[in-house]
């Protein structure tokens, strides 16, 4: 299919993801954006925060503190030191960062502030969807 | 001669030694699978790392703002010697034959008047150093008590050593660690740290990259946790030779074991036989003179 994009997510311990997908959403050092096929070569330093790859097979949620991606018409891999899927936190964890992701986005004022402040709820949120869905369909 | 009742002795106590030897050869055979896929699920990290560390660094090595953690402190003087050792002994050559090229290397910088600075990582890297260079060995580290190498780990010894370089106590640091080829075979390696050095990489075309901040924030991003990296890798490729050095020592030492086991019953057997031929030459000659 075209304009897929190869997406690989790495941390030093293991190769978290490889996979083709539609779209990577990435938190820039200047923001998140968003990547496509065929895309410019960047090579961006990562914020802690969420990357949400979208396949065919839907959307998926990472949490990573932090990184490097290196962004090339070949594909897109994700130097992370730590990257988590939903599974990998306790329900109440994600909870805890999801109260204080809702304080800090009463408290902002200014509208970038807000946005980043819901970005980050987004992703908490996202993050405890998938891992109420992963828990479930391991159960069985 | 030993009597029979020594030899009856001895063979079941090299028994109960081939039986420990057999015994430690499966464990380390069972960790060597985990530690090796441990090592190799690490490379894809550390190898992006250094490509993309060395596209960038190439054209950066030369500029006069590059950091300092790439083109070095413009000096040569004071070397640190990282040693990555195993923390147990009974796996062969294993730590000796990093230790004695860490000492050589050493050696060498002494000779040609640099000063020397060793850090051990590893128990007995540090036990085989400690006699020579007493004065130069300014710590050990050990994971004796942690189970399975963790990144954290290596961010500990790499922060470490980053916070050495701050202070400007070192101008040059290299790694010694034993690279796992295969199960029969490790290779002690020497690899340069600081300033990060890498291969010339044929064929790699530049491409016209855009930076998000730039470059040189990238680069004072990525060069101190590729120290780390590099460390993490070096430790679990120790931790994978480690246990395939074990699993071969082992071997060795069982069918040795053995080996010392079968001439032991062969000259018990004969001593046996003898003593049975000479009682009854004993019994034979006793009755013939009656």
């Amino acid at each position: 299919m075209a304009d897929t994009i190869k997406i690989e997510i790495v941390s030093p311990e293991k190769l978290v993801l490889s996979e083709e997908a539609q779209s990577v959403s990435v938190p820039g050092q200047e923001g998140y954006f968003t990547v496509m096929g065929e895309h410019a070569p960047v090579m961006s330093i990562l914020k802690p925060g969420f990357i949400s790859v979208l396949s065919t097979s839907g959307t998926q949620t990472y949490y990573v503190q932090g990184g490097f991606a290196d962004i090339s018409p070949d594909g897109v891999t994700i130097l992370a030191e730590h990257a988590k899927t939903g599974a990998d936190f306790d329900k109440s964890e994600i909870e805890a960062a999801i109260t204080i992701a809702q304080q800090e986005l009463s408290k902002a004022e200014e509208l970038a502030d807000k946005d980043l402040a819901q970005n980050v709820l987004d992703g908490w949120k996202n993050l405890l969807l998938e891992a109420a869905q992963s828990g479930t369909s391991g159960a069985h | 001669m030993p009597s029979l009742k020594d030899l009856k002795n001895r063979i079941a106590s090299v028994k109960s030694t081939q039986k420990i030897t057999r015994a430690m050869q499966m464990v380390a055979a069972a960790k060597l699978r985990k530690a090796q896929e441990r090592a190799e699920a690490a490379r894809p990290y550390a190898e992006r790392m250094e490509t993309v560390l060395a596209s960038m660094g190439r054209s950066y090595a030369t500029r006069d703002d590059a950091p300092a953690l790439l083109k070095g402190t413009g000096k040569e003087d004071v070397h640190l010697l990282l040693v990555a050792t195993a923390e147990r002994g009974l796996c062969g050559g294993f730590n000796s034959s990093i230790a004695r090229m860490a000492r050589d290397h050493a050696r060498e910088l002494v000779a040609a008047g640099k000063t020397v600075k060793i850090l051990c990582v590893g128990k007995k890297g540090h036990d085989a150093l400690k006699r020579l260079f007493e004065d130069q060995i300014m710590d050990l580290i050990t994971f004796r008590e942690v189970k399975q190498i963790a990144y954290a780990n290596a961010q500990e010894v790499g922060g470490k050593i980053l916070a050495m370089f701050e202070n400007g106590e070192f101008d040059v640091a290299t790694l010694f660690y034993s690279r796992f080829k295969s199960v029969i075979s490790q290779i002690p390696t020497a690899q340069q740290l600081i300033p990060a050095h890498f291969e010339k990489g044929e064929g790699d075309e530049e491409r016209a990259y855009d930076y998000e901040p730039d470059e040189g924030v990238i680069l004072d991003d990525l060069l101190p946790r590729n120290v780390s990296v590099q460390i993490f890798r070096a430790l679990l490729e120790n931790g994978a030779g480690e246990m395939g050095a074990k699993m071969s020592a082992m071997d060795n030492a069982t069918r040795n074991a053995g080996e010392m086991i079968d001439k032991l019953t062969l000259s018990f057997n004969r001593q046996r036989q003898a003593q049975i031929t000479k009682e009854l030459i004993e019994i034979i000659s006793g009755a013939e003179a009656l």
